[in-house]
């Protein structure tokens, strides 16, 4: 049972970085504006129209 | 139209000198317009960002003002076809997008806590069928302890601070056995582990969290569209007012920037922007939207004239006297207070249910404790029992029950064009058996229409329609509305009081007073001939009846609210000869006329003192006190801003559909939120026993929590759709409108 030293820190350090991660994009503002951001992808930045 | 418009009331100072504006945009249908929007406000001089909200239509411009200016922001806008309407956020709206990003990460934390915490549980419960030692699941409890502990210490702040404030104020509400369950679930939890116990319950605690919080943000998500969408609206319609400046010179000003004693002109066709004294000119004032009266009034200097009355004939020029001076809206606002104050608050179902639950569950757990400690058990085990009595009931699906029928209904409502303000307006809108319906602007158009377009030749009807987009007098907008092509002629001039004529392929054609036109200064059909206009081509001419008209579909609305076994009545503050033919047309024998304010608000609480519950259906200023007076209310978006406030819901476009839609889709809410409620019950009349009998275990709980949550919230979703008798008996409902509604 010694993988547990390994296994349970490492299950526990994804989890983490996946709630540090999400809390970022609350912080920056992802979460405002949930239908724009679907479509501004389909935006072509870089031809000038 | 060079005219000065200032907005500066609107903007807000930012680091550097630059200042940043708010706009609700009108008109943005498609991925395409963020772009467009965006890099043609970039490359106006000074602008230094553009960014549009594309999920709640709201644009925020930042500029530098020594380079340029409001004016050109929205003229840029207005060029290329969209509405730009200035926008300052409702107090509170800042507020609610704090709280809502705060729930946002108490959901986030309880998510991760949640899955983190039955990884480990699960390895606990496989193991405990199979070979873990007990040092290994000790050290799974603590890991589970040192997650469920913090997480649930921050994540469960809502509902723990909501029961604290409930308990010190002597009273019960469901945050108070949820908060319980949870406090006693991570103690036990605890003290189990030190025991080196099989069982721990952190996970059913933080699960519980995590279901509730997840409930709570998709009610608020739903809240905090509904409420953009009506601060969109309320932007749209915000009026504006040509002030005089101190040089004498005409500027644009939003209402909102109006100060007691400007000088402001009010022209033909305009809705007086604020409260006033006449100063210049004379002119008739049509006050419909304000005593439902709908026959003119004509004002002098010196008269008194209220905002939102419609400015007929000539232009005035006001002076703004300061709010709460004049005695209509004082009588208004008392009348207020007391409909508000005296108003008997209902219980929501959801209080009730708490009311009822929460002594039920803790005296069955008290007596749990009590009946193994007389049985002979130890106090540990007896006390084990009974707080597994109390996860086990947490009042998961309970707590779940009301409010995701109302995310679901509300939805369902506000893609049907109705707007909610208050959260429980679903279920008193369920329990209603009367309706009282305003005339003027409720069941009528608020604008006129023509009433005979039908009787006139068409190709006449066109020219006249389309010469009348050159005249601001209302009586030719309301002619302007059967445009077809809507591209004024070329060339029309109007003569101020007569009327326009313009030369079409060397015909002349007048479109005016009958005078103007040659015609007989004679009534038509035994009006006045303030609401005729005559349109003269050559030798053809006509005469237009210009009239309030009934809103369309109007007649099968009231069938169907008929058929669903309501007693239906008007309440008009205009002249009994003018109701009569509307209830005639309508089929309603129970109507009355020329009441005030208080007349309706007395003839609302006599209807109350019979028992019924009232549906009030209104519009204008003297509607507010009644619609805050009856049981539930709805406004059409058209009314004034005060009756808009007061009403519990608010309802788009021209048809008077939504007023049965709404009631339907609110007895169907009210049924799945029963419906619920007895599930729940059900759920604990099958949980309890097991518990109190001392089979339950973590996983027992985990499940039938999870299940009962899950078969709660998929009832619930079944509110999407009407139930089939009634989705075919239902019109199809009008798209949530996008379309302008431009006040004449």
């Amino acid at each position: 049972m010694s993988v547990l030293v390994y296994l349970v820190p490492m299950a526990l350090g994804l989890g983490l970085l996946g709630l540090a991660a999400f809390l970022w994009s609350i912080r920056s503002g992802q979460y405002d504006d949930l239908d724009g951001a679907a479509l501004r992808i389909l935006g072509d930045d870089d031809i000038e129209s | 139209m060079a005219q000065a418009r200032d907005f500066s009331i609107f903007t807000r100072p930012q680091s550097g000198g630059l200042v940043t504006m708010d706009l609700a945009v009108e008109g943005v249908s498609c991925g395409g317009c963020i772009r467009r929007i965006e890099n043609a406000l970039r490359l106006l001089p000074g602008v230094s960002e553009a960014r549009l909200n594309f999920t709640n239509r709201r644009l925020a411009v930042t500029w530098n003002p020594a380079v340029t200016g409001a004016g050109a922001v929205v003229e840029t806008l207005e060029r290329m076809g969209y509405g730009a309407h200035p926008f300052t956020a409702r107090s509170g709206e800042d507020e609610d997008k704090r709280a809502a990003r705060q729930l946002l990460r108490y959901l986030a934390v309880a998510g991760f806590a949640a899955m983190n915490i039955m990884l480990l549980s699960v390895s606990v419960w496989s193991g405990n069928v199979t070979d873990i030692t007990p040092e290994t699941r000790d050290l799974f409890h603590w890991l589970s302890a040192l997650i469920a502990l913090p997480a649930a210490a921050y994540a469960g702040q809502p509902f723990f601070r909501s029961a604290w404030a409930a308990l010190r104020s002597r009273s019960v509400n469901m945050d108070v056995p949820i908060s319980l369950g949870v406090v006693l679930a991570l103690g036990l939890s605890v003290v189990e582990t030190m025991n080196h116990a099989e069982h721990a319950y952190f996970e059913s605690a933080v699960m519980l969290l995590f279901f509730l919080l997840c409930g709570r943000a998709l009610d608020r998500a739903m809240r905090a569209r509904t409420r953009a969408a009506a601060g969109n609206l309320a932007a749209y319609r915000a009026a504006t007012a040509h002030k005089l400046d101190a040089k004498q010179q005409l500027v644009e000003i939003p209402a909102a920037a109006l100060k007691a004693g400007d000088l402001i002109v009010v022209r033909p066709g305009d809705r007086v922007p604020a409260d006033g004294t006449v100063v210049e000119g004379t002119s008739e004032i049509d006050e419909s939207l304000i005593t439902g009266e709908t026959a003119g009034r004509s004002t002098a200097p010196g008269a008194m004239v209220y905002a939102g009355s419609l400015n007929l004939s000539g232009a005035l020029t006001l002076r703004i006297t300061a709010a709460g001076q004049n005695t209509l809206l004082d009588e208004i606002e008392r009348l207020l207070d007391k409909a508000v104050t005296s108003k008997s608050r209902t219980v929501q179902l959801a209080d009730r249910a708490a009311r009822c639950y929460a002594p039920l569950v803790h005296t069955a757990a008290g007596l749990t404790l009590a009946g193994w400690l007389l049985s002979g058990a130890t106090l540990h085990d007896a006390m084990v029992v009974a707080i597994s009595v109390l996860i086990i009931t947490c009042p998961c699906a309970l707590t779940l029950a009301v409010p995701t029928v109302q995310v679901v209904a509300a939805g369902r409502l506000f893609r049907s064009g109705i707007l909610l303000n208050a959260g429980d307006a679903i279920e008193r809108l369920a329990e209603i058996d009367t309706v009282v319906f305003d005339k003027t602007g409720t069941l009528t158009l608020p604008e006129p229409r023509v009433a005979n377009a039908a009787s006139v030749p068409p190709d006449l009807l066109r020219i006249a329609a389309r010469l009348a987009l050159s005249s601001r007098h209302p009586l030719a907008l309301a002619l302007a509305r059967e445009a077809v092509d809507r591209r004024p002629f070329a060339g029309a001039s109007e003569q101020s009081g007569e009327g326009v004529r313009t030369m079409i392929d060397g015909v002349e054609a007048r479109l005016g007073s009958q005078a103007f036109c040659g015609l007989a200064d004679a009534p038509v059909d035994g009006k006045t001939t303030a609401s005729v206009i005559a349109f003269r081509f050559g030798d053809r001419h006509a005469v237009f009846d210009v009239r309030q008209t009934l809103r369309p579909g109007a007649e099968q609305t009231i069938r169907e609210l008929a058929a669903l076994g309501l007693d239906l009545r008007i309440m008009s503050g205009d002249r009994p000869g003018a109701v009569a033919p509307v209830a005639a047309a309508l089929h309603l024998s129970q109507w009355k006329g020329g009441l005030k304010p208080a007349d309706k608000v007395r003839a609302l609480e006599a209807l109350r003192a019979e028992g019924r519950k009232v549906l009030m259906v209104g519009d204008g200023l003297n509607d507010a006190p009644s619609l805050a007076a009856a049981h539930v209310s709805i406004s059409p978006i058209t009314a004034a801003d005060l009756s808009q406030a007061h009403a519990d819901a608010v309802f788009l476009g021209a048809r008077l559909s939504p007023v049965s839609e709404a009631i339907v889709a609110a007895r169907f809410a009210l049924r799945l939120m029963q419906q619920n409620l007895w599930l729940a019950a059900v759920y604990n009349v099958i949980a309890v026993p097991v518990a109190v009998l001392g089979f339950v275990t973590p996983l027992i709980a985990a499940l039938a929590m999870s299940g009962s949550s899950l078969l709660v919230t998929v009832n619930a979703l079944r509110g999407r759709r009407p139930p089939r008798t009634e989705r075919e008996r239902l019109p199809v409902a009008e798209p949530l409108v996008q379309a302008r509604w431009s006040m004449p």
